[in-house]
């Protein structure tokens, strides 16, 4: 554990990522003004997780981190994909 | 700092208080958690007690209907969130878990007082629903919509105060998972990690994922009070049955927050008194992790009838189902390691026995609700509440009980009185199964919880209830007042009373500030004898 490298992120990384999130939260503004119909919330919801991308990427290191993290939080998105998908189950077969 | 004397003489604060609860030791830490919990506990218990009280002749015992809705609520938010989820992990966990892996302290001590902080602060916020506005809240602990943002009682500080709570459980949490991978003592891979702390790793990420869930769900009850935000109102759009789901997504694998450290708990204890290695050791990881990951997906099964789809009922009774089976794997198990053990018949394994009993009864009941044809009878009846107080309070109560006088030498440094503590024992358990045991036949009859009176035909049974509930609080009675006055003036304990493997057994009891003068290095299994 001792002999664990750090990645050092240049700050400019860090800038560019963060224009990347204000742009992003104004594109998801802006979106909310095209009429999507029943698109809206599936826009809203990429939008976000695309941002949330970036900050588990970037900012919280994972695209630099042991491989093991990232099945980690693959396995949580999987889980908290399916729980959703269950809720959303017994909405579409009611 | 001198490491020969105990973690209780070490004083930073001349106020002897301040050593307490400035404290970042995980042993002081845990020992808050007990104090809070205990004190919590006798409040729970009392407005049990004034439950069955109530209920031992139909009508009016001896309060009023809404004062009984008032007091079942909060003697199910104080036994819920102040209580057996925190519980185990919190006390035990963070007394143990440093020294069961071999490390000093957890990876995050300021935060893990910060927990004990939040804890505190979400149970005042809580408790001041009983005092303040138009009367405590009566919604029950679910505090389910619609009729939690309609109720005219106080509602907002419990759920705020459950709200806070969530915060304190999710560090806890996440503290012990970056403890458990990155302490563990040189030599400690991951299959030479005792039982407990493997239970409450998986506790952990249950604690750190679903918690988030409840939290915002609560918020949204705020906000619908608050601001008539239509999420679950029928009247603004919003549906009812989403909150029991977003509810029950938490709320389910929170159950598993609360028995998974109850099974690390009978695991030690087990082979320690029967003197041999657990039988199956990778079984038992493999059906902790089992138990927590199933868990998330079987929420479901409190809803049945709640109006959700056939499908989705079909498909979470299969869950459920499924959930036994890693279950009944510890079960086996456990067995198999006292099968031709040998034993060892002291107090920690009669708890633990116990345990196994009741643990069972209760799971085996919870069959009869996972089952869709067969909840629709008992659902909402005395048969739940049966159900799920053997497997909380004969599962997680008796472990906690079972830990407590297992690691009580430890603690204290410090011997209980055996003989008191078997009498302790033996009412418990008969005023355990006095209390609940004709509560299965009372709901199978028909009786529906959640109501301060009842038919005639009822009254026999709630008898036998409530002299048991006498008879229970008798037991608890004498196992605190011997614990306590054992830790006063009980005879000085040895390292290792029990003759027990894991290193918990290897320090002082009590153990010195820093647990180990120099870290050990593991080179065999936890259980080998």
């Amino acid at each position: 554990m001792e002999n664990e490298k750090h990645h050092i992120v240049p700050i400019k990384t860090y800038v560019y990522i963060l224009i990347g999130l204000i742009a992003l939260t104004f594109i998801s503004i802006g979106v909310t003004h095209i009429e999507l119909g029943e698109f809206t919330t599936a826009g809203a919801l990429i939008l976000a997780s695309l941002k949330s991308w970036l900050v588990l990427s970037y900012f919280m290191h994972l695209k630099f981190d042991n491989v093991i993290l990232r099945i980690f939080v693959a396995l949580i998105v999987l889980v908290f994909a399916a729980v959703v998908a269950i809720t959303f189950m017994d909405y579409m077969y009611r | 700092m001198n490491q020969e004397v105990s973690f209780y003489e070490v004083k930073k604060y001349k106020t002897g208080i301040l050593n307490w609860i400035l404290s970042t030791d995980h042993k002081r830490i845990g020992l808050l958690y007990l104090y809070s919990i205990l004190a919590f506990f006798i409040v729970g218990v009392c407005l049990g007690l004034a439950m069955k009280l109530e209920l031992i002749a139909p009508g009016k015992t001896i309060m009023e209907a809404q004062t009984y809705n008032a007091v079942f609520t909060f003697h199910g938010i104080i036994m819920i969130f102040l209580i057996i989820i925190p519980g185990l992990p919190a006390v035990f966990g963070n007394f143990l878990l440093p020294i069961m892996i071999g490390a000093k302290d957890v990876a995050f001590p300021k935060l893990n007082l910060l927990s004990w902080w939040i804890y505190v602060l979400g149970a005042v916020v809580a408790l001041m629903s009983q005092f303040m506005g138009d009367g405590p809240p009566d919604t029950g602990w679910t505090f389910y919509a619609p009729y939690s943002f309609k109720t005219s009682t106080t509602m907002l500080p419990a759920i705020i105060g459950a709200f806070i709570l969530g915060f304190s459980s999710i560090l806890t949490g996440l503290n012990f998972i970056v403890t458990i991978h990155r302490m563990r003592a040189p030599g400690m891979t991951w299959l030479k990690m005792p039982l407990f702390p493997w239970s409450l790793y998986a506790t952990g990420w249950i604690q750190l994922l679903s918690t988030p869930i409840v939290g915002i769900t609560l918020l949204m009850v705020v906000a619908e009070r608050t601001m008539n935000i239509g999420f679950f109102d029928p009247a603004l759009g919003g549906d009812p049955v989403l909150y029991q789901h977003l509810f029950w997504i938490y709320s389910h694998p929170a159950v598993y927050i609360m028995i998974l450290p109850a099974m690390g708990t009978i695991s030690e204890i087990i082979p320690t008194f029967s003197q041999k290695t657990i039988f199956g050791y990778k079984a038992v990881v493999a059906s902790t992790l089992l138990i927590a990951f199933v868990g998330y997906f079987v929420w479901g099964h409190h809803m049945y009838t709640a109006g959700m789809s056939d499908t989705a009922v079909w498909l979470f009774s299969l869950m459920t189902f499924l959930v036994a089976i890693p279950s009944a794997v510890k079960v086996f198990n456990w067995i198999a390691t006292m099968y031709k053990g040998s034993i060892n018949l002291k107090v920690p394994l009669y708890w633990a026995l116990g345990f196994l009993f009741l643990f069972m009864v209760g799971g085996l009941t919870g069959l009869v609700l996972g089952a869709v044809a067969t909840d629709v009878q008992v659902h909402d009846t005395a048969f739940v509440v049966a159900h799920f107080h053997f497997v909380m309070f004969g599962g997680v109560g008796t472990a906690f009980f079972g830990a407590m006088h297992y690691w009580f030498p430890k603690m204290y440094g410090k011997m209980y009185d055996e003989s008191w503590a078997k009498v302790g024992f033996y009412t418990f358990i008969v005023g355990f199964l006095l209390l609940y045991m004709p509560m299965f036949w009372l709901g199978m009859y028909g009786m529906p919880r959640r109501y301060y009176d009842y038919l005639e035909q009822f009254h026999g049974g709630n008898i036998i209830s409530s002299f048991g509930a006498l008879v229970l609080v008798a037991g608890l009675a004498i196992i605190i007042i011997n614990l306590v006055t054992s830790a006063r003036k009980g005879k000085k304990a040895e390292k290792d009373p029990w003759h027990g493997k894991t290193l918990e057994w290897q320090v002082d009891s009590p153990p010195t500030l820093e647990n180990f003068d120099t870290i050990p290095v593991v080179e065999k299994g936890p259980y080998e004898y």
